[in-house]
């Protein structure tokens, strides 16, 4: 059973913002709204400065659907954690459950009331009719029911940013890593998915 | 008349006594069941008339075969070397 899973590497992201670029346009995304950003730490500073690439990562056990008070949240047979726009309430649980931030609110109305939650959907669309015009106002494109996988990943220049099923974009890592010999850590794999639970095999000498 | 008043004093005692308990105050949270609308599977779709994709609607084996294919074109390693 396929798992999508996203796996950012560090070693090889340079802060492009081509994948922030790309969900914005593929999935029309309001302004205010990123459903995908660039995070870079230790900026500026030679040999320590690291950037990777965040959005939702389509928890195993996500915390987002555990505080939800209505229950808006589901994850689709193939592991992505999805939600119903039509049943949530914008309370921003979700937002402070979420280690990633990945929880978008627009900003709708006035006194700056929040707006239904927003997020990234693997590009597989929401509740409605796949490929339809509702889903893609409410959720953006259903790229996996074309046979497509994200756009972020797929167009991320330097193949920093892997998007896929778990054991395959794991191997592509893992061999990855075996060839330049360093950084076997993926950011984000433990918080989102588990310690030990599909964790690339370390290699290299890092 | 006097059992009564030790029978009373008894029963204050013992209710005051129980405001000492100490009762579970951490809430345990369930697990919620979605309340949403139903969602379709991405393989009950057919593939798209202008693509190259080839998968048999409705069936999950093709589509995952089909993604699994296109994920691999992620690995520059194979992508350039083995070709």
């Amino acid at each position: 059973m396929a798992r999508m899973k996203f796996l950012c590497d560090a070693e090889r992201c340079i802060e492009c913002n081509g994948c922030v670029t790309a969900c914005k346009n593929e999935n029309d995304v309001p302004w205010g709204v990123n459903r995908r950003r660039v995070v870079t730490v230790n900026d500026g500073v030679i040999g320590a400065e690291k950037s990777i690439s965040v959005a939702c990562m389509h928890c195993s056990d996500a915390p987002c659907m555990a505080v939800c008070p209505v229950d808006c949240f589901y994850r689709t047979d193939d592991g992505v954690v999805l939600h119903d726009k039509d049943l949530c309430i914008g309370c921003g649980y979700c937002f402070y459950a979420c280690p990633f931030g990945a929880p978008q609110f627009p900003q709708a109305g006035a006194f700056g009331m929040r707006g239904k939650m927003d997020k990234c959907t693997f590009c597989s669309g929401g509740p409605e009719p796949d490929r339809s015009e509702a889903e893609f106002k409410k959720y953006g494109r259903n790229r996996l029911a074309e046979g497509k996988l994200p756009l972020c990943a797929e167009m991320c220049s330097t193949k920093a940013l892997l998007g896929g099923d778990g054991d395959v974009i794991a191997d592509i890592y893992r061999e990855r890593v075996t060839r330049r010999g360093k950084a076997p850590e993926v950011w984000g794999w433990g918080t989102a998915y588990g310690p030990g639970k599909q964790q690339p095999a370390a290699g290299g000498k890092s | 008349m006097k059992p009564l008043v030790a029978a009373a004093l008894l029963a204050a005692v013992a209710l005051g006594v129980s405001a000492c308990g100490e009762a579970e105050q951490v809430v345990v949270y369930k697990q919620g069941k979605y309340q949403g609308k139903p969602d379709s599977k991405p393989w009950d779709n057919a593939p798209l008339a202008y693509g190259h994709a080839t998968w048999k609607k409705g069936d999950k084996a093709s589509w995952e075969n089909e993604v699994n294919t296109r994920t691999l074109g992620q690995n520059e390693y194979r992508r350039i070397y083995n070709q």
